[in-house]
């Protein structure tokens, strides 16, 4: 096997393999099918970083962290309250999806260039509305969400009232 | 027992009428599910100042300075991965059979992959931007791939259309193209 050191590391691994089914042929086929299946599976493993390959963004900061480990951990904390707008359940850092990889990319970039997360966060939001962010806001439409348990727990207090009072006075 | 038996009668009612209440909202947000597009906010604005270089070698690029010489046209963020693109290659041949400017902005994509991309399926496109990190993209508050923008003659966005153009949409997208006149 003189020629495994010019070949790729894939081949000489499964010329190894197709060896070994060989040999394992003459012993029994399935013993052989099961060399050829692992083979396969082996080359498999081989080729799947050709395709991991082409899925890489092409936004540059979509997968790359920060140099600087400060700035770095001052986005993570921005991209993990912002929204992927396209697998809605997610924040930008947990998810896959492209425009996840542009959306981190850009927060890197500009968390890298000296601006504040949350002007980033107003950027996103004049564009896509408060929807892309996860930390609520106060609003015109927000503030009942907010006012709403106040609201309960004063109605219970009222209901309750009479119940207190003759707690107090048995 | 202080309070009179009148008006205990309706305070007891109180939560189950907030109960059902409760129930008809699910009710409504179950049998009506709120749209899951993300809009653009950007509409009736002027579009974001973008310079985008060619998407194919050797072509010019795409500038939002472009886009304000007084004719309206249409603005296609398109990628040579999205499925749906494909999709919307003829309706996007149709509208500039019937005289629509269409620009093109390449998200996320390489030139090659472009090049293929409109040799299968044809290049309606005046000139494309390419926007391999997707910042333009996330400028003009598109959430995916395809989208379409109208936009006036002055360099302001008109309509978002979200998602491929269907047989369906070609007439209305005229209409707004000339709305936008």
């Amino acid at each position: 096997m003189n020629r495994s050191l010019s070949t790729p590391l894939s081949s000489s691994v499964a010329e190894t393999l197709w060896h070994r089914a060989q040999v394992s042929r003459r012993r029994s086929t399935r013993t052989g099918l099961g060399a050829c299946l692992l083979a396969f599976l082996v080359l498999a493993l081989f080729a799947f970083p050709v395709v991991a390959q082409e899925m890489e963004s092409t936004a540059p900061y979509a997968y790359r962290q920060l140099d600087e480990a400060a700035k770095e951990a001052k986005a993570q904390s921005l991209m993990q309250t912002l929204r992927c707008l396209q697998c809605q359940g997610q924040s930008i850092a947990d998810s896959d999806a492209p425009i996840a990889g542009s959306m981190r990319s850009l927060v890197r970039e500009r968390i890298a260039a000296g601006e504040e997360p949350e002007a980033i966060r107003a950027w996103l939001i004049e564009r896509y509305g408060d929807y892309v962010s996860y930390a609520p806001r106060v609003t015109g439409l927000t503030w009942p969400l907010f006012a709403l348990p106040l609201v309960l727990v004063a109605l219970a207090a009222f209901l309750l009232r009479h119940r207190f009072r003759r707690g107090e006075r048995p | 027992m202080s309070a009179s038996p009148r008006s205990r009668s309706w305070t007891i009612w109180l939560p189950l009428a907030l109960f059902l209440a409760f129930i008809a909202l699910v009710a409504i947000g179950l049998f009506r599910p709120a749209d899951r597009n993300v809009a653009s906010t950007l509409i009736e604005r002027p579009l974001p100042e973008f310079v985008l270089p060619g998407s194919l070698p050797g072509t010019p690029g795409l500038r939002s300075a472009e886009l304000k010489d007084g004719r309206p046209r249409l603005l296609n963020i398109f990628a040579s991965w999205c499925i749906p693109c494909r999709v919307e290659a003829p309706q996007l041949a149709e509208l500039k059979r019937s005289g629509a400017i269409v620009e093109g902005i390449s998200v996320r994509d390489r030139p090659e992959a472009v090049q293929a991309f409109l040799a299968e399926h044809g290049n309606p496109f005046t000139r494309i931007g390419a926007d391999n990190a997707g910042s333009v993209q996330l400028a003009l508050g598109s959430s995916g791939v395809p989208e379409t923008y109208v936009i006036d003659g002055r360099g302001r966005i008109r309509y978002q259309h979200i998602g491929e153009i269907r047989p369906e949409h070609v007439a209305m997208l005229l209409g707004k193209l000339e709305a936008a006149r």
